[in-house]
């Protein structure tokens, strides 16, 4: 049964949801009504004036063989970042649950990532994968694998995908540890004595239990992937080599403060700001049906 | 079809000691319950039976094999549990062929077995909802009925009515019972409730902390309990234990005689039935009544022995319709209803 409060007046529920209302439209409406306004413009080079063009940062945008790469390597880069964080945080969640003694300790080690800033763990990763010095990339050289970032498109990517990641399993590993434990106990020692071992148990019962949880990360992480990245992504590639990992917001960003195109740089993130309002629709309406609540 | 023979088994969890060593064998068939007050062992027993816990000391045989290493699933055993623990994203259907698809039977079998449970459960129409679309007897009714499709060698239940109202308690015990012996599975029975021990076991396991008091069939226990604790806990309302003492082979209650006795002289604790008691103007109880409730087929009475603090209950046969309050009454036994305990060990004597 869902608990409802109901209120007589509407002065008491406007005066609750006031500072609400107010922090959206200061932070949120307004700026995005700011770039909607600017995306209709193009400044001109000295930045004095501004030229009404209509859908022309748009249309230009979409011709633009850059910007349609871009597309494509958010897509990857939000995917790969969203299945490194999660995948590996389910599994130390479960490990974790299983493990009953010094489980504390573990689970504390475990969120500490998380409290390291995005630049700060993109200087980490830097550094460990630096070509010259990094202590990763020299026992890569070791193996016999020449690891450079900086000339690799593919190795870069996967470098801001661990680097974003990393923190992230953090995060997720507490709400899918926390989940785990919600899971009744005598759920799962039911299915142990149907017959159902533990992959098995953990692929029929548990994950299925989880799915609320597994649901509620994943819209979170894309959204984390898709718009918190950039100082990762500033500190180890800044978005190259060959815009290898210009994803969407990172381009904004370097269209709009290093271009100094801002009526592009307006138009990409009106563009941004419906991608992620469409996934978020998207997720809820097909994935949703899928959970069990 | 199956044996159950529990051999001297004790649980230990870390330094804390449950289980102190208990012994019983169980015949192919048997409904046998445990029955103890709440935090005595009976789950712990019970789950190292499932194999949900670890033995620490002894044996669990399961048709004559050993059974301590093997996984729950290979213990041949079907368990209902108190929550009913079902599986809440699969519907009925679901939840109880999901062993029966572990197993990797045909669907067709599969949903034949379920349809066939489901009738005998009267869950027919109810096989397309999930658990949480049910009521508390029907949760009850599905969690039983994946018990019984997988057809195991031993059923186990811990407190499976605990959550049921005492209306539909009393039917499903009928049921279970009756289920039970249709089946003609052996049955391992967790209960609090002295009533469900009384009427559902062909034997019971009485426990306190730990300990099998008794071990015998519901008459047994209640005619001639082997200890204090069996004494007190079965039967209602609980017998009365006074301090008596045997003296001149007598068993004297202050100066006056109440029955006879060959133990040797010194104190004893005498147990008297409150429905063995029956009101005699010449009897050796006195009692001054200080509250009396009819219950319909029975009234109790209850007060203390006339000059002192020790309380008693006397429960006499029919409506009494007379209000005995601040009466006093005397009563009389017969001498086979008097039990008698040695006050140290609470052993029957
Ligand atoms: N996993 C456990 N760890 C430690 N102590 C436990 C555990 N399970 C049960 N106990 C203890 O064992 C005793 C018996 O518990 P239990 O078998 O559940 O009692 P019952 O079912 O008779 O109420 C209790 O004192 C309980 O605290
Ligand atoms: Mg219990």
């Amino acid at each position: 049964m869902e608990k409802r409060v109901t209120f007589r007046g509407v002065m008491l529920p406007l005066l609750l949801i006031a500072p609400q209302v107010f922090i959206s439209a200061v932070f949120f409406f307004y700026p995005a009504g700011q770039a909607i306004w600017q995306s209709l413009f193009i400044p001109d080079p000295f930045g004095l004036s501004n030229q009404f063009v209509g859908t022309g940062n748009f249309e230009f945008l979409f011709g633009d063989r850059h910007y349609r790469s871009s597309f494509y390597s958010t897509a990857i880069f939000s995917i790969l970042v969203t299945l490194a964080s999660m995948i590996p945080a389910l599994f130390l969640a479960v490990l974790a649950d299983r493990l009953i003694k010094g489980s504390g300790a573990y689970r504390t080690l475990l969120i500490w990532p998380y409290a390291v800033a995005p630049a700060v763990a993109g200087v980490l990763w830097m550094f460990m994968f630096n070509t010259r010095v990094g202590v990763v990339s020299w026992y890569l050289g070791q193996l016999g694998y020449d690891w450079n970032h900086v000339l690799n498109g593919s190795e870069a990517m996967g470098l801001v995908v661990a680097a974003s990641a990393w923190g992230r399993i953090s995060y997720n590993f507490l709400f899918f540890f926390a989940a785990l434990q919600a899971v009744p106990r005598s759920v799962i020692e039911a299915a142990a004595i149907d017959g159902a071992r533990f992959w098995r148990r953990f692929f029929t019962i548990v994950l299925p239990l989880l799915s609320p949880t597994t649901f509620f990360l994943l819209v979170v992480n894309v959204v984390y992937s898709f718009f918190e990245t950039f100082g990762v992504i500033h500190t180890i590639t800044a978005g190259g080599p060959q815009q290898a990992t210009t994803i969407l917001v990172y381009k904004v960003y370097a269209d709009g403060f290093v271009g100094q195109d801002l009526g592009s740089s307006a138009a990409q993130s009106v563009i941004l700001l419906l991608i992620v309002g469409l996934l978020t629709v998207l997720q809820f309406k097909f994935i949703e049906k899928r959970v069990h609540y | 079809m199956a044996t159950v023979t529990l051999k001297n088994l004790r649980k230990s969890f870390g330094s804390d000691d449950v289980i102190h060593g208990i012994d019983m064998e169980i015949s192919d068939g048997e409904f046998i319950v445990i029955v103890g007050p709440s935090g005595c062992g009976k789950s712990t027993l019970l789950r190292m039976v499932a194999g949900l816990e670890t033995v620490t000391e002894g044996e669990v045989l399961i048709n004559g094999e050993r059974a301590n290493e093997k996984e729950p699933m290979d213990r041949d055993i079907a368990m209902v549990f108190q929550n009913y623990a079902l599986y809440p994203h699969m519907s009925v259907a679901q939840n109880m062929g999901y062993g029966l698809k572990i197993a990797g039977m045909p669907k067709q079998e599969i949903a034949a077995k379920v349809e066939a449970a489901a009738h005998l459960l009267q869950l027919d129409g109810l096989l397309d909802r999930r658990p949480k679309q049910l009521s508390g007897g029907q949760r009850q009714r599905v969690a039983m009925g994946r018990a019984i499709v997988r057809e195991p060698s031993v059923f186990l239940f811990d407190e499976p009515l605990s959550n049921l109202d005492a209306k539909l308690r009393v039917q499903m015990r009928l049921e279970i019972k009756e289920l039970q012996s249709k089946l003609g599975v052996t049955a391992l029975y967790v209960t609090h409730d002295q009533v469900e021990a009384m009427t559902m076991a062909d034997r019971m396991i009485v426990m306190n902390a730990g300990v099998a008091e008794q071990i015998g069939t519901p008459m047994e226990v209640y005619e001639t309990p082997q200890s204090l604790f069996a004494a007190q806990f079965i039967g209602s309302p609980a017998m009365n234990v006074l301090d008596a003492q045997i003296a001149d082979g007598r068993v004297m209650l202050g100066d006056v005689a109440v029955c006879d006795s060959d133990q040797r002289a010194g104190p004893v604790k005498l147990g008297l039935r409150p429905e063995h008691v029956a009101p005699d103007p010449q009897g050796p109880l006195a009692m001054e009544v200080l509250l009396s409730e009819p219950l319909g087929a029975n009234t109790l009475l209850h007060g203390r022995l006339a000059g002192t603090e020790i309380a008693f209950t006397a429960s006499l046969q029919g409506v009494h319709l007379a209000n005995h309050d601040g009466e006093a009454m005397r009563f009389g036994v017969d001498p086979v209803d008097c039990h008698l305990f040695d006050p140290e060990t609470g052993h029957r004597l």
